[in-house]
Formats: C-alpha cells, structure tokens, sequence
C-alpha cells in the first residue's frame, strides 16, 4: 500500500489529504474505475449483498447489545424486553435474527456462483480459500448468537453442538469441559459466547477485507470463464457495478423486509420462546435452517467404522459424523486442487454442470433430512438412508465426479473473448 | 436473475417443520382470526373480553411474567382504568425503612402478579405439572393460535383404550392426548358485559386473542412499518432500475 | 495458460488491466459526478433527474434507517413507566429527612422545623450566586416540606446532611464532600465552587401526607 501513482483530485481539501495519505487514489482505483468484466449476471450482485448484510449485523448488533444482559437469569427477560419496551427494540431483534438468515442466503448463492463458474480456480485458490474461512467463521458467530436468546433451542443446540468435541479421541470431554467453563452450558458459557459473539463478526470483517483485497488483485471471474482481453471486455466498476449491486440489493431487501415485518418467526422456532430449561429436552432438536445439510451429514454415519470382521472399532459413529461434517467443508478448501479442468464455466462443461445441478438438490434434500427427525420415513425409505446416499453423493461429487471430469470432459470451444461470448449469447437471443 | 431468485425459493422454503412432542398429533383446525394477514390488527373488544377470560380463569395458575399493567393501555383502557385495574391487585415491595418487605396496590409500572411464589410451587400445587407462563405460549407453539384453541376445545371423553391417570384428562389436539390441566372453560363461566355470547368457543378465541397481543404486543407497528418500507424499497428500486438501464443503454 | 503472470501484482497481460485506461475514460467524461459517459442531448436532463432521485432516495432511506438505532438509545417504556414516584410524608418527624429515589437519582425530602424556614427566608436574596427566594422553591402553604434532588450541581457528587450525624456545612443545610459547597436550609448554595441551588424536582402534593414526584 501506499506505493503507485497517485490520481490528481480537483477538489483541494481532497487533494491535500490524498496527498498524505491517499485514501481517495484508492476508492478511486479499487471502486471507481477498477476494470471489471462486461458480462456480469444478478449472480454477481451477491458479494455486495453479503457485505450489506454483514454490516448490517454489525450495526444492529451493536445497539442490542446495550439492552442485552449475559446472564442466565436475565438473558431470556432482557430479550423480550428488547422487543416489547426498547425503542424500536423489536424491529432490531427482526433485522438481527432475519438478517442472519439473509446473509447465509446472499453467501450460500455467492458460493454457488463460484462453484458454477468455476471462481475458485487458478489464480483465485486464495480468494476462494478466504472465502471458505468466511463462512465457516459465520456458521461460529452464527451458532453462538443463537446462544444468546436463552431459550429452549439455544440451550439445547450449544448442548448437542459443544458435545461433538467430546467425540475428539482422549482430549474430547477436557475440550468440552474447557469450552463450557463448567459441567454443563451455564452462565460462564453464556457469558463468552456473548463476547465471542461480538468479537467474530469484527474478525470476518478483517477477512472479508482480505478476500476483496485478494480480489483486487487478480480481477474478477466471470460467466465466460476466460479472463478480460482488452478494453473491450472491461467496464470501470463506477457507475456499471455500482448501480447494478445497489438495484439488486434492494430487490433482496424487499424479499428480506417481507419476512422482517410480516413472519419475523417463520424461520425461526417455536421452542426458542420457552426459556432455557436444563431438566427438559425438547423432543426434537433442529438447528436453524443454515446448519441442517451439515447437520444432516453429521447424523448420516450412524455405524461405527473398524477393521472388518473383528471387534476392533477405529472410528465410532460419533467421530464419524463428527470428521464427515467438517471434512464436507474442508472438501470446499481444497475444491480448487480437485478440480484442475482447464475450463472455468459451466457454460462450457455441459457434464459438469449436470453432476453440479444434482449436487444442488443433494444439497438442498440434505437440509430437508436434517430438519426430520432421526425415524422419519421419506416416500417408504426410512430418512437415515436418504440421509447416507445424499451424503455418499457429496463426497463423491467432490472426490470421484470432480477428478474424473477432470481427464474426461473435453467441454465446448470456448469464444475468443468475453466481447465475443456476448456478441455471441446477443446473435442466439434474436 | 430468475435462477438465482429460485436458488433462493428453494433455500428460504427447505421446509423447517419438525413437529415437536411425542406420540399422535391432531393438526388444529385452522381458523381466519382478527389478526392475520397483511392488514390484520386486534379487535379490542375480543382482547378485553380475552383479558377478562384470563383474568378470571386462567391466572389461578398460569402466570405471565412479561406483562405490566401499562401494557393494558393496548387494549382500549385509559390510563385511569389501567390505574383502577391496577389497584385491584397488591404486590411484594420493598425492603422499607426497618428492611422488611411489604404489600402495597399495584401500580401501572408493576408487572402481572404470579399465581405462585416461583415455579416449583406452581409445580407442586398442581399435581407435578407446572403451568406454563402464557405470555408467549402464543409463538412457543407450532400455529400457535389455532393449537391454544385447539387444546381449550378440544376436551373428549376418554377412549376406552386410553390410559389416564388421576389428574389427566384426554384431549384431542394435545400431543399424544394426555393434559394435566383440567377442562378450564365452560358454557356460562365468565358473564361477557357487550353482549357476546357466554359460550365456550367465544370465550377460547377471545382469550387467544388476548395471548396474541400478550406476546406479539408490536404486531400492528410492525406491519405498518412494514408496508411503509416495502413500498419505499420498491419506488427505491424502480428509480434505480432505470438508473441502471440508463447506464448500461450504452453498453448493449 | 489462461493468464500469465506479468509484473508484480497483477496476472493479466492485457491492456485494459492498466489503471491508466479507465481513469482516462472516465477523466474524459465532462460530468463532475463521473457518471455521465457519453453525450446525447435530449437524455441529458431526463438522465439527471434520474440520477437526483436516486441520490435523494438513498440519503432519505439511509436516513430513516439511522433513526431507530439512535432512538433504542432513549429510555425505553419500562423505565419511563418508573419514571414517577410516589411519598409517603406521614412517618417524617419535624427536622428530620429522608432520601427517597426518582429516576434513578437521590431525592431529598426535610421536614424544616420553623426556625429553618425562618433562616432560609431571613436570607437577603442578593448576597446569593443563584438568586432565588425560599417561597419559590416550596409549595405554597407547605412551607415545612422542602424537596430537592441530591445532587451537587458542581460535579454530581451527594452530598451529606442527612443524617443527623453528618455534617451540615456552615448553614444548616447540605455540604458536599467533594469539593467543598455548602448549601443552607433551601438547598441553596452559599459556598464553594457549585453554581446552583440544588434543583427542585417536579412534583405535587396529592394529599397533605402523599406528594408525587415526576
């Protein structure tokens, strides 16, 4: 930072401070004249939405905080007393927890996106990567905050979620006992999960920064898959981007403002509005919708794994799920290295796309299993089974489909240029 | 554009059921109610009839914690009548002068008195099964509305192939069919001053009503804002539909 | 090779990934807002008006959306409920005070004997720093009953002189330990560094023996 030339500024008093430091020469490069491909789609708008919603967490956040109380005797009161005497208490508690689910959304499409287009390839591994730690620090700060609210689901699902560390060989119940701060989740839980609550979202903030700076730096993909050639090919993000992101931010806001204001509960749960009771299980616990494809792999290993036809167990069921549940996230870290096609998009990778659109309804049939409870039948196959082949689609999609495309897809010529591939997609729509 | 709004279809309506509750459930019959919907507020009259209901019936045992006798102004009571009913209650206060806690009226500022001293009493004093708080017994329910009606109706004579013990009563919506509280409402119980009808189900919907507001007390500020900002977003985003097509008008 | 690495910080070999080309088109651009890129006439004013609402439509919503997260600062409705309080005088002997709490802060309540009221009204008022007369600050025909909030105008210490065993400074009243005011038998300031009498809060009487504060 701090190095390359410096952009001149009319206006004085901005030309004095860029001088010193050259904030603006930075906007400047980075958002206003920044070359960014011609040929994005409305699934491009999704980055800037998740940052939104991002801050917008921040700062509603920030302002609950003043009327939140960590203590196990209050928390629950101090929640309601946000919604029925805090000034406009009500309308942040909405945002806050609706917001939650809104920045999964906007982040589960970015995903997406990247995966459909093939974002997470050479040279973008990093950004892809740093893109993953996002998430996975969002899926922390999201669980912990669903701590918060001391009802019967938040205590229930720090219960059965800090339990799968004890599944950890030898150092588990220390760990569990460590993270509790006690014997089981009390106050002392309550209270760091408050704090760890408020620090995490500064931290993905600082990622987020390095994802964009990582950005910044090999420009953007794009739905061709082939990198900008020239001038042609290229649009100063400001006013193209600018405008198109804040148009498609607010037609978000408006599906986002639906659930604010006219079904504030709809994706949450009944139980959270019982207060935390450690005598009493409800009789199923469901975490919130985000978690449930994850939650189901982790319920899909239901056997204990060990070396055939002896007693000898290596992996019990419960590290099982446990090691299947974060190796599904950690198959995203190493996406880019599984898959070294030369071709980005799906655009062009007809077989890909197949095997990717299943992927999707696997993905999606997944959230569905873990929202069932465990004797759930599903059209006559009982659900654990739906719940195994989903998940041994999973794996394989990434493990097996992934690197077989790879040395037997030839794909479709792609166009000379991005110019080209619009022209192109123009000629075929007249 | 219209992949990505599915893509978030199938997200947002990956369906979050899951019944809670063990053995059979009967799904209440549904019904259209004052409140629901879009424009739906509270009919005042039903929330002071369901107000009186509670009152007079359900506050022997059940408690609700979240409310204060100024919330009572929602209803359609002035401030004096919330000042009157107030009064009629006397709270713990204290400690005074010597250090000793005293009973005094209720103030519009004091939140509703519990039937009992804390849970465990509640527990005891009814045979084991504590009577939950009702203040949001509303939205702590799958269809809150409909179940709560459900379950005051929805008192049967016992199957004969139905085990109940004493102090269980059996009833049709109630997962798996065993209740501890026994039938609460009847015909004629509470006599209505506007001329309603003094019936059982009359007085099961007014009392939900009154739990409704009880836990969604913002319910009416809330849609009002609602509608005030999705028409803002919309006109907002319209002006910047053509702000992009504009832009872009010399790009294609 | 879809890229090649070139330089030192970008992967792109082609022109249009220099800066220089893009801050020359949009420095070409005649617009001070940088939006406009080319010329049609008759658009020109349509476009900026366009533009404006846009603009006008962004800073109103950024507006609006300010405005709950600064009011959730302001009392809620539970503590504007307590916001009043009510005393009993009955149980309050000739020269004695109690201290009772409004709002959150110390309330003081004295019962002055006669010769309180007396020297408090015996006071030439323009020897005073806040000129102010012993009848305004008491309810008329209540004159024993002085009511004022414990607060040290000068920096929001309590001061003492309620107890019969604290000191009550040089005039019979209140002093502040903390930086040394006195204040005499209206709860007036007589010495040391405060500029105010101590404050009289709103309240009235309800009764001969109940008074409201708030």
């Amino acid at each position: 930072m701090g190095s390359g030339e410096r952009i001149e500024f009319d206006n004085k008093v901005v030309n004095w401070i860029d001088e010193r430091l050259p904030l603006f020469t930075l906007m400047q490069k980075e958002y206003g004249v920044f070359p960014t491909p011609r040929n994005f789609n409305y699934f491009w708008n999704f980055g800037a939405i998740a940052m939104f919603m991002l801050i917008a967490m921040i700062v509603t956040g920030i302002f609950l905080a003043m009327n939140y109380t960590p203590h196990v005797d209050m928390a629950f009161d101090s929640v309601e007393r946000i919604d029925r005497d805090v000034n406009w208490g009500w309308m942040l508690r909405d945002i806050h927890m609706n917001g939650a689910s809104f920045f999964f959304i906007a982040v589960y499409v970015h995903i997406f996106r990247g995966m459909y287009y093939g974002s997470y390839k050479k040279p973008r591994e990093l950004l892809w990567i740093l893109g993953v730690v996002i998430f996975l620090l969002m899926m922390a700060t999201a669980f912990m905050g669903y701590v918060l609210p001391w009802g019967q689901m938040s205590y229930w699902g720090a219960t059965v979620i800090t339990n799968l560390f004890s599944a950890i060989p030898f150092v588990g119940d220390s760990i569990v006992t460590l993270l509790w701060g006690g014997f089981a989740i009390d106050n002392p839980t309550l209270n760091r999960f408050f704090a760890l609550h408020y620090l995490m979202p500064f931290v993905i903030l600082a990622v987020v920064f390095l994802h964009v700076w990582a950005l910044h730096i090999c420009g953007s993909n794009n739905p061709s898959g082939i990198e900008p050639k020239g001038k042609q090919d290229t649009l100063p993000f400001h006013p193209y981007y600018t405008m198109k992101d804040t148009f498609g931010l607010l037609v978000f806001l408006v599906v986002f403002c639906v659930f604010v204001f006219y079904a504030p509960d709809y994706l949450g749960h009944p139980d959270n509005y019982k207060e935390a009771n450690s005598l009493v299980t409800p009789a199923h616990i469901v975490p919130e919708w985000y978690f449930l494809p994850f939650y189901a792999i982790l319920r899909a290993i239901t056997f204990d794994i060990g070396i055939p036809f002896t007693d000898i167990t290596i992996i019990s069921a419960k590290l099982g799920g446990v090691i299947s549940m974060f190796g599904s996230i950690g198959l995203l870290l190493i996406l880019p290295w599984l898959d070294t096609h030369p071709i980005r998009s799906c655009r062009y990778r007809p077989k890909y796309k197949f095997f990717l659109l299943v992927f999707l309804v696997v993905f999606c049939m997944l959230g569905y299993v873990g929202s069932q409870s465990a004797d759930a039948m599903f059209f006559g196959l009982p659900m654990t089974l739906v719940g195994i082949l989903c998940t041994t689609y999973y794996y394989g999609f990434f493990l097996v489909i992934i690197p077989w495309l790879n040395n037997t897809e030839k794909g479709r010529d792609l166009p000379k240029s991005i110019h080209d591939a619009v022209l192109q997609a123009e000629r075929e729509k007249a | 554009m219209i992949r990505s709004l599915l893509l978030i279809a199938v997200l947002v309506l990956v369906p979050v059921t899951g019944f809670a509750g063990g053995g059979e459930t009967v799904p209440p019959p549904h019904h259209h109610w004052h409140f629901s919907g879009v424009n739906g507020t509270y009919d005042k009259a039903a929330l002071q009839r369901g107000y009186k209901v509670y009152r007079e019936v359900c506050a022997s045992c059940h408690s609700m914690k979240q409310l204060s006798f100024r919330n009572l102004t929602d209803l359609g009571y002035d401030d004096s009548q919330v000042k009157a009913i107030a009064g009629e209650y006397s709270v713990v206060d204290g400690p005074n002068e010597e250090g000793k806690m005293f009973e005094r009226p209720a103030r519009p500022s004091d939140a509703f008195p519990s039937p009992f001293e804390n849970d465990k009493a509640a527990a005891y004093a009814n045979g084991g099964a504590l009577p939950p708080d009702l203040s949001l017994i509303i939205k702590a329910r799958h269809h809150g509305p409909d179940y709560i009606h459900a379950i005051l109706t929805g008192y049967k004579d016992a199957p004969h192939d139905a085990h109940l013990l004493e102090g269980q009563y059996w009833n049709k919506y109630m997962p798996g069919h065993v209740i501890a509280m026994a039938p609460p409402l009847s015909d004629g119980q509470v006599a209505y001053e506007d001329g309603s009808p003094d019936t059982l189900d009359q007085y099961a919907s007014d009392v939900v009503e009154f739990l409704t507001w009880a836990g969604d007390p913002y319910m009416e500020t809330r849609k009002r804002t609602g509608m005030k900002a999705i028409i803002f977003l919309l006109v907002f985003a319209g002006v910047m539909y053509g702000v992009k097509r504009k832009i872009w008008s010399d790009v294609h | 090779m879809i890229y090649k690495e070139k330089g030192t910080n970008s992967f792109s070999d082609y022109p249009s990934f220099n800066y220089e080309y893009c801050i020359k088109m949009t420095a070409g651009s005649k617009s001070q807002d940088g939006i406009s890129l080319d010329h049609d006439d008759d658009g020109e004013t349509r476009r900026d008006f366009l533009f404006l609402t846009a603009g006008s439509f962004g800073a109103v919503g950024a507006g609006i959306a300010v405005w709950p997260l600064v009011s959730s600062m302001n009392p809620a409705a539970d503590t504007l409920a307590l916001s009043t309080t009510e005393v009993d005088l009955s149980p309050i002997a000739k020269g004695q005070s109690i201290t009772v709490m409004w709002q959150g802060k110390p309330v003081f309540v004295r019962h002055r004997t006669e010769k309180e009221v007396e020297e408090a009204r015996a006071v030439n008022i323009a020897d005073l720093s806040d000129k102010q007369d012993d009848v305004e600050r008491v309810t008329k025909d209540k004159d024993e009953w002085l009511i004022v909030v414990g607060i040290c105008t000068h920096l929001g210490c309590v001061p003492v002189g309620q107890k019969t065993s604290e000191s009550k400074g040089d005039f019979g009243g209140w002093f502040c330990p903390c930086h040394g005011s006195h204040y005499d038998t209206s709860g007036r300031i007589r010495k040391g560094p405060a500029p105010k009498n101590l404050a009289v809060p709103p309240y009235e009487f309800l009764s001969d023996t109940l008074i409201k504060i708030g």
